[in-house]
C-alpha cells in the first residue's frame, strides 16, 4: 500500500504541475513558485512583515467581526451598549462636573462639550484596554496556529471602530438638537479619525506583546488608564489648565486629537500647535511600538 | 526533483523554567536582572578570564533543554512523512517550527509552497458562534479565501454530518459533533503541505477512519503530509515514509514498516532493568538531577526489567548530592495506563534512615513480592532529604518500565487470566456441603 501511493501521489504531482492554476491563490502567496518560506532564527524584514498583514487583511476582518458579534451575543440591549456607554457617562459628567462643579466648557453646552471628548477617549481606553489583553487571550490560536500576530490586536482596533460610529450617531444628533454648526471644519475629522486609530492601535498593540512576557500589564492597563481620562482635557477645557501647565497637556498625544475633534464638531477654532505636536508623538510611538512588537513577537507562543 | 521541505540543522531550545511552573517572568524580574546585567558584565570585563565564561554558559545550559537538536532533512513533493518518536522527542516542536507557531532557535528551512497545520482540533471556534459562523471564521484563521471557503461550505458540513445544525450556536454541541465539524473545516485546506499533530486520537472510530481516509485523499493528490501519529497501524497504512526523533534528533528515515519496527524494539528496550535518569525527558520539581540512575534487581538479585509473578524486585537508585543529606526514596507504581497502584517512601515508615549523612552512593527499596497481574507497570521516584520534610529533591515520573511475567504461581497449570485488573491476590476457599446434600 504505500508503495503504491507514493507512484500515485507523484503521478498527481506532476499532473497538478501540467495544470498551473488548479490551487486557488493564498494568503501565503510569497511561499509560492521559485521564492520558498524560510524559516529561521532571524526575523524577515518590516517590509515583508507588513506585505503578510496585508495578505491576512480578511482574517483581521473574520475576527473584528468574530468580537462585534460575540461582545452583543446574549445581551438584551444588544449593540445599544456602545451607545449607553459614553451616553451615560457624559450624562453624569454633566450633572456632576457641568452643573455642580460649574467646569467650564469653552462657549458650547457642557453635554455636547463632554460628550465630543468623550466619544475618543471611550473608543481609546476600550481599544487599549481590550487590546492590550487580546494576545493573552488568544494563547490557543497564538500556540497551535501561525499567522502574522499583528492580526489579533489588529482586529481588536477594528471592532472597537464599529461601535465609535455606533456612538458617533448620538453625537451628531446632539449636534443638531443644540443647533451647532461645523462648517467646514468637519472636513478634519476623518483625519482626526485616522490619527486617533492610528494611536488607539499602537498602544495597543504595545501592551499587548508587553502583557504576553510580562503579566503585571494586565493589571496596569485598566488603572493606567483611569488616570489617563483626568490627564486629558475631557471633562475640562484646556483653557482651564493654568497657562504655565499647559505644556504638561501636549506631553499627552490624546489631548490634541480630543482638542482636534471638538475642533472640527463643534466649530471651535483648531489649535494647529498642538494637533501637530500629537500626530508627531503618534508617529513616535507607533515607530516604537512596532519595533518593540515585532522583538518580541517571536517568543510568543513559546512564553504565553 | 527538488525537495520541497528542507531542512538545514534545525535546532530548538527552551527554557526549563518558562514552560513549567514560572510561566512568565514578571517586570519585576526583569527589573532586576537589568539591574544585574550590567554589573555582572562589568565583573566578566575586570576578571577577564574564560573560566568565568564557561561557568556561566554551564550554569545556562542546565536551565534549557533542546526540543529539537541538529534536525536535518529533506522531504519530496507528494511524500507523506510518518513521525516517530517518544512523547517529549520533538514531534510537535518540529511540526510548531515547520508551520512558523515558534521560531527555531538555529538553522533553517525552507519550503516550497504554502504550508497548512493542524495541531490541534477546534482551535479558533467560538462557543457562541454557530456552526456556520464558525466553518467561515476557523477557515480564515487557516488562512482559506473567503470564496474558497464558499466553495467548499456544503462538502465540510456534510463531511461533519451536523448539516441540521449549521445556525445552531456549537456550545449546544455535543463533543462529537464538534470535533467532527473542526476537523471537516480543517481536512479542506488545500495547500502543498499539510502538517498534522496528533488530532485523530479525538473522535469515534468510524470518524477516525474517514479521517485517516481524508488525509490519504489529501496524499493522493500530490499533497506533501508530515505526519505525526501513535498509532501504528495508519502510519503503516497511509506513509510513503517515515522518520524516527529521539531526543530532538533524527535517528533514522526510511520505509514505514521498518522504522515502525525499529521504534517498537527501543520501546520495548526500555525495559533492560536499568536506566540512567540524568536526561530523563520525565524530570518534574527541583531541576537538579539528584538521581543518576535506577536499576530493577529480579529474583535471585540480577538486574532485569522482567520479574515473575510473586517474585521479589528491588529498586535500587544511584544518587549524587551537592551537600551530605540522609536519604529518602519513594517509589510508586502505575498501570502501563498509568492507573496508580501502590506507593511507598521510607518517609513515612522512618525505615532505613541513615544517622550519618551521605553525599552520593545508592539507596535500594525491597518492594518484596509483587502482587501484580501480568502486563507492564511504570515507576515513579521521589527522592529527598530526610532532614527536610517538606519537598523531595528530585521527582522522575516513570523512570523506568519493567514487565511481569506470567507464571503458574499456585502450582495448578492454569494460567491467570489477563482480565483480572492488576493486582494479584491471594485467596482460599473452602465448600461445604449443605444436609440436603450430603449422600
Amino acid at each position: 500500500m504505500p508503495k503504491a501511493l507514493k507512484a500515485e501521489s507523484f503521478e498527481a504531482r506532476a499532473r497538478a504541475k501540467a495544470a498551473p492554476g488548479s490551487h486557488a491563490p493564498g494568503p501565503e502567496d510569497e511561499g509560492h513558485g521559485p521564492r520558498p518560506l524560510i524559516i529561521d532564527s532571524g526575523r524577515n524584514p518590516l517590509a515583508a512583515g507588513m506585505r503578510e498583514l496585508w495578505s491576512h487583511r480578511e482574517l483581521l476582518f473574520f475576527l473584528a467581526w468574530r468580537d462585534v458579534k460575540v461582545r452583543y451575543k446574549q445581551t438584551a440591549l444588544g449593540a445599544a451598549w456602545a451607545i449607553l456607554q459614553p451616553f451615560m457617562t457624559m450624562v453624569v459628567f454633566s450633572l456632576l462636573f457641568g452643573r455642580l462643579a460649574k467646569v467650564p466648557s469653552d462657549g458650547v453646552p457642557y453635554p455636547v462639550f463632554a460628550y465630543a471628548g468623550l466619544l475618543p477617549w471611550t473608543f481609546f481606553s476600550n481599544t487599549a484596554g481590550t487590546g492590550g489583553n487580546s494576545l493573552v487571550n488568544n494563547a490557543s490560536l497564538i500556540t497551535k496556529v501561525y499567522f502574522p500576530r499583528m492580526v489579533i490586536p489588529g482586529a481588536v482596533v477594528l471592532a472597537g471602530l464599529a461601535d465609535f460610529g455606533l456612538a458617533a450617531l448620538i453625537l451628531f444628533g446632539m449636534i443638531a438638537w443644540y443647533g451647532l454648526n461645523p462648517g467646514l471644519a468637519l472636513l478634519m475629522l476623518p483625519a482626526l479619525i485616522v490619527l486617533l486609530t492610528v494611536l488607539a492601535a499602537a498602544v495597543a498593540m504595545w501592551f499587548a506583546a508587553l502583557n504576553v512576557h510580562y503579566r503585571d500589564v494586565r493589571h496596569a492597563l485598566p488603572f493606567i488608564l483611569q488616570l489617563l481620562l483626568y490627564l486629558t482635557p475631557i471633562i475640562y477645557p484646556v483653557s482651564f489648565v493654568p497657562a504655565r501647565w499647559r505644556w504638561v497637556l501636549r506631553l499627552n498625544p490624546l489631548s490634541g486629537i480630543i482638542q482636534g475633534f471638538r475642533s472640527a464638531l463643534l466649530g471651535r477654532p483648531f489649535d494647529w500647535d498642538g494637533l501637530g505636536i500629537s500626530a508627531a508623538l503618534t508617529a513616535a510611538i507607533l515607530a516604537y511600538a512596532l519595533w518593540s512588537f515585532r522583538r518580541m513577537e517571536q517568543g510568543f507562543a513559546d512564553v504565553i | 526533483m527538488r525537495a520541497i521541505i528542507r531542512i538545514e540543522k534545525l535546532s530548538k531550545r527552551y527554557r526549563i523554567g518558562s514552560r513549567g511552573t514560572a510561566r512568565y517572568e514578571t517586570l519585576r524580574d526583569t527589573i532586576v536582572r537589568g539591574v544585574r546585567m550590567p554589573l555582572r558584565a562589568a565583573r566578566r570585563m575586570l576578571d577577564g578570564s574564560r573560566t568565568e565564561n564557561q561557568g556561566v554558559a554551564r550554569h545556562d545550559d542546565a536551565k534549557y533543554i533542546w526540543a529539537l537538536r541538529d534536525l536535518s532533512l529533506e522531504i519530496m513533493p507528494g511524500e507523506v512523512v510518518g513521525i516517530l518518536g517518544r512523547n517529549g522527542a520533538g514531534k510537535s516542536t518540529l511540526l510548531k517550527v515547520l508551520s512558523r507557531i515558534t521560531a527555531p532557535t538555529s538553522g533553517r528551512a525552507e519550503l516550497y509552497g504554502r504550508v497548512g497545520s493542524l495541531l490541534e482540533v477546534g482551535t479558533g471556534f467560538h462557543p457562541e458562534l454557530t456552526g456556520r459562523e464558525n466553518i467561515y471564521l476557523m477557515g480564515a484563521i487557516l488562512g482559506m479565501r473567503r470564496a474558497e471557503i464558499n466553495r467548499k461550505f456544503d462538502e465540510m458540513l456534510a463531511f461533519a454530518g451536523v448539516e441540521r445544525f449549521v445556525d445552531t450556536p456549537i456550545k449546544f454541541y455535543s463533543s462529537g459533533m464538534f470535533v467532527r465539524l473542526a476537523f471537516a473545516v480543517a481536512a479542506h485546506l488545500e495547500t502543498e503541505i499539510l502538517l498534522v499533530d496528533e488530532v485523530l486520537a479525538v473522535g469515534d472510530a468510524a470518524f477516525q477512519r474517514k479521517c485517516l481516509g481524508k488525509i490519504g485523499d489529501v496524499a493522493r493528490h500530490g499533497r506533501t503530509v508530515l505526519f505525526v501519529s501513535h498509532n501504528m497501524a495508519s502510519i503503516e497504512a497511509l506513509c510513503s515514509s517515515c522518520i524516527l526523533i529521539n531526543g530532538g534528533e533524527l535517528e533514522a528515515k526510511g520505509d514505514p514498516a521498518q522504522i515502525v519496527m525499529r521504534y517498537m524494539a527501543a520501546e520495548l528496550s526500555a525495559h533492560e532493568g536499568s536506566r540512567a535518569l540524568i536526561g530523563h525527558q520525565g524530570r518534574t520539581g527541583i531541576s537538579n538531577p539528584l538521581m543518576k540512575s535506577v536499576s530493577l534487581l529480579a529474583g535471585a538479585g540480577q538486574t532485569s526489567g522482567m520479574v515473575r509473578m510473586d517474585e521479589p524486585l528491588d529498586v535500587r537508585v544511584e544518587f549524587e548530592a551537592e551537600a551530605a543529606i540522609r536519604p529518602v526514596l519513594g517509589v510508586s507504581v502505575r498501570t502501563a495506563e498509568g492507573m496508580p497502584l501502590f506507593g511507598v517512601n521510607n518517609r513515612w515508615t522512618n525505615d532505613g534512615i541513615e544517622d550519618d549523612p551521605i553525599r552520593a552512593g545508592t539507596i535500594t527499596c525491597s518492594l518484596g513480592k509483587l502482587p501484580l497481574m501480568p502486563g507492564m507497570y511504570f515507576l515513579d521516584l521521589f527522592f529527598g532529604d530526610f532532614g527536610d520534610p517538606t519537598r523531595d529533591l528530585d521527582v522522575v515520573r516513570e523512570a523506568i518500565s519493567f514487565e511481569v511475567a506470567p507464571a503458574d504461581i499456585f502450582g495448578s497449570g492454569a494460567l491467570t487470566p489477563a482480565s483480572e485488573g492488576p493486582l494479584l491476590w491471594r485467596a482460599s476457599w473452602s465448600a461445604q456441603a449443605g444436609r440436603e446434600g450430603k449422600q
